[in-house]
């Protein structure tokens, strides 16, 4: 049987705009996918353990606020610490370029900018899953 | 994590990851997932098994996150099971649940797990009771289930639960609503949520009346058997009638939490129903006496026996729902399916009816078991 690929979609830090988060769950939704979608300003922990309990493939992550060269690597610092190694992180929002290599140095796959057509988003994912599908 | 990293052992330790994965692997149907639960077996059957059910939008959710606080609060470890449906066209899904519940995400006493449907009708996801059996195993002390929005028929959670909970809310329909078959008729404890909205009195009132009118006409509900053996050890006579001045002279303690006299059905004044509690999820009112109820319930059915005999028959369910399911794989085979277009050839042909060929088919599925055995 064809594994469904499990997604957390989630909005680290303290920006309440969740509308791009959503497009990207419904888009990832329509791809067959299963979105564990979990609200509005969480914590890095609240996302790191979401992904344990879900038993997720990918962790999506948006952020608007201009925190993501914190919050970002504080949950892959976090995966590590849990030795959660086969999931597939990344990033979007409003994101400098110049920001990006960091945040791709710290361990996120990709990084999404506003106007990514969500068709990448949904095969970067399934050509980029850390475990077997 | 590799697949093969989970064992009994870490379930039982309380690793979230190899539970995950576990539920994961009974998701898929992953045959490697029977040994782990092979080796859990022993240590389930300790966790009384919620379900919460109603209508979509009554605030399932937002009430399984307050009730998860509240037994948080009376030392129990919560598990959380909650089921979205996937589309029927993509086999995608939104599993939005955990939203409201994501305050108890870094709780270790609190594993949240939503699953979708995929294809199961009933309202809940065919992995649900091996998830169930997974978590009472890793000694979670309440199992609550949330089911996905159900219309008027899906009542596959009285066959997991001990303790269905029907979540009401104001304004959904008139009153014949509640005398339907189906759901209504499924509740242990009744609640009508969003209780600060208008109507909220009138919604109690209808669900009372459904309840009292069930006994009165005899009917076999679902809490008929439980009421009466209650009554039985209670030394009254209960809704069977008569006198039971004993029973009212005592004080509420004493007749446990989950004893509702009605004053509202005249010349019947020891009228017994269901409870039903008014919540307000959102500010978390209501939820304390919830929780007394459902576990006065509980402790009703581990008093009268009723508690191993539910279980019982759903197990006894469950086991023929497995059963079915072999056979039916069984028939999936390619053999199988050579048999089954020669037995429809004759039936078209009218060489053999319907019910002569069906007969040929246990014949031939029996003959190839009893060569299955001997070989």
């Amino acid at each position: 049987m064809e594994r469904t690929i499990r997604v957390l979609v989630a909005k680290p830090g303290l920006d309440g705009h969740d509308r791009g988060a959503k497009v990207i769950a419904r888009a990832l939704r329509d791809a067959g996918m299963e979105v564990i979608y979990t609200g509005l300003r969480q914590t890095p922990e609240q996302i790191v353990s979401a992904a344990v309990q879900e038993d997720v493939d990918v962790v999506a992550m948006s952020i608007l606020s201009g925190a993501h060269n914190h919050l970002f690597p504080r949950v892959m610092e976090l995966l590590k610490e849990k030795g959660v190694e086969d999931v597939l992180v990344i990033g979007g929002g409003v994101i400098p370029d110049d920001d990006i290599p960091g945040l791709k140095g710290a361990g996120i796959a990709a990084v999404f900018t506003p106007g990514s057509p969500t068709g990448d988003i949904i095969e970067f994912i399934k050509k980029n899953l850390k475990r077997k599908a | 994590m590799d697949d093969s990293a989970v064992s009994a052992d870490r379930v039982r330790a309380g690793d979230a990851r190899a539970t995950a994965r576990l539920i994961s692997m009974i998701e898929r149907e992953d045959p490697s997932r029977l040994a782990v639960l092979k080796a859990l077996h022993a240590y389930g059957g300790k966790a009384h098994v919620v379900g919460i059910t109603g209508p979509p939008g009554a605030g399932k959710s937002t009430l399984t996150d307050k009730l998860v606080g509240d037994l948080r609060g009376r030392g129990r470890k919560v598990a959380v099971i909650a089921v979205d449906p996937s589309s029927p066209f993509t086999g995608g899904a939104i599993l939005g649940d955990r939203i409201r519940m994501q305050r108890h995400a870094t709780d270790d006493g609190v594993y949240i797990r939503s699953l979708a449907t995929r294809g199961h009708l009933g309202g809940l996801s065919r992995a649900a009771s091996e998830a169930v059996r997974v978590l009472d195993a890793a000694g979670y002390d309440d199992v609550i289930i949330e089911t996905v929005g159900v219309g008027q028929s899906e009542v596959d959670i009285v066959r997991i639960a001990d303790t269905v909970v029907l979540v009401s809310v104001p304004g959904l329909g008139d009153d014949i609503q509640a005398i339907k078959a189906g759901v209504m008729e499924i509740g242990d404890v009744f609640c009508v949520n969003k209780a600060d909205k208008d109507g909220a009195e009138r919604v109690v009132r209808e669900i009372r009346a459904m309840l009292e009118t069930a006994v009165l006409n005899g009917a076999a509900t679902r809490f008929t058997p439980l009421f009466e053996a209650r009554s039985a050890l209670r030394g009254d006579a209960g809704n069977a009638g008569g006198a039971t001045e004993a029973v009212a002279s005592r004080g509420p303690a004493e007749q446990g939490a989950f004893h509702h006299i009605t004053a509202q059905a005249t010349g019947h004044p020891n009228l017994e129903i269901p409870p039903v509690v008014k919540t307000v999820a959102e500010t978390g009112e209501g939820i304390g006496p919830l929780v007394d109820e459902i576990k006065a319930h509980e402790a009703a059915l581990a008093a009268t026996g009723f508690l191993r005999s539910r279980r019982e028959a759903n197990l006894a369910w469950e086991l023929g729902r497995g059963a079915a399911q072999r056979v039916l794989s069984e028939l999936e085979r390619d053999e199988s399916r050579e048999t089954l277009a020669e037995l429809a050839r004759s039936v078209l042909d009218r060489g053999i009816d319907y019910y002569d060929a069906l007969d040929a088919l246990e014949d031939a599925m029996k003959r190839t078991q009893r060569a299955a055995t001997t070989a």
